[in-house]
């Protein structure tokens, strides 16, 4: 019996397992539901519990430790996939020529909404609140969006996404450079929908 | 020299340093002459700042304690 409890304690592998999982996800948990509310918005918390599920059941598959933030974003990205997947179509890729030309710098010096401004870019900027750029984040397709949140808000490196979204690299690649130019353009498109391109000023 | 329009197509891809050493080289030649370039650069900083700052979102103590409870279940599975 002393003998059992012991072993269960300090050498039972499965529970070393369940020990390392927790330790592993725990930390991720804000960033992990991050990304989901930015993918799935309100089914954000049954997709991190589809995540937890999934990623316990797979843990054999993860190889070390150090993977364990890349491999928990891709297997949330496909809980998220799935949970929309009826709504999802085929991702339909803009063409260079619908975009390539756009920059919100140069829209904004040609503009010059607010004349008075010495910092009218940063001015711009200020103009939006937390809400009003994630709305405008909620209407670039999803192929354009995972790729700009997992590069420039969680920080992985080009590379890794394209292992965590089955895509190949230099798709990625693209899709990065497509999304920025998209966002910067529904930036605009957004602050003057919503007439927050007057000079406060005048 | 680079056009500005080559120029401002590399600008992010000079920030996340994914250029190589010839690219790179000619976006600073660029950068060193072009003052509408510098300020498209700063403003691409600006930018991504601006998206990391605003993409983020509270786990509320309501959801965190939910999910937590699936990992208790979990390890006693």
């Amino acid at each position: 019996m002393t003998v059992d409890a012991v072993r269960t304690e300090e050498t039972d592998p499965a529970d070393a397992a369940r020990r390392r999982f927790r330790e592993l996800v725990e930390p991720e948990l804000p960033r992990l539901y991050r990304l989901a509310r930015r993918l799935v918005g309100e089914d954000a918390e049954d997709a991190v519990q589809d995540c937890l599920l999934n990623a316990y059941r797979k843990l054999g598959q993860l190889e070390h430790d150090a993977a364990a933030p890349g491999w928990l974003t891709r297997i949330l990205i496909n809980c998220c996939r799935d949970r929309h997947r009826r709504r999802a179509s085929r991702p339909q890729e803009l063409t260079v020529d619908d975009l390539e030309q756009f920059s919100l710098y140069r829209k904004l010096v040609d503009e010059d909404p607010f004349p008075y401004s010495d910092s009218l870019h940063l001015d711009f900027l200020h103009r939006f609140g937390r809400e009003d750029v994630q709305s405008v984040l909620a209407t670039l397709p999803e192929h354009y969006r995972v790729p700009l949140l997992l590069v420039y808000v969680d920080g992985f490196l080009a590379k890794e996404v394209a292992h965590m979204t089955n895509a190949p690299l230099g798709t990625v690649l693209a899709r990065l450079h497509r999304g920025r130019i998209l966002f910067e353009r529904r930036l605009w498109d957004y602050a003057k929908a919503n007439d927050m391109l007057r000079d406060p000023v005048a | 020299m680079i056009s500005c329009a080559e120029a401002v197509r590399e600008l992010w891809n000079y920030l996340d340093g994914v250029v190589d050493e010839s690219e790179c080289a000619a976006v600073e030649e660029h950068l060193t002459v072009c003052r509408r370039c510098c300020g498209e650069l700063e403003f691409a900083e600006e930018l991504r700042a601006f998206l990391a700052r605003n993409a983020d979102e509270e786990l509320t103590p309501a959801v965190h304690a939910r999910l937590h409870a699936t990992l208790t279940d979990l390890e006693g599975a």
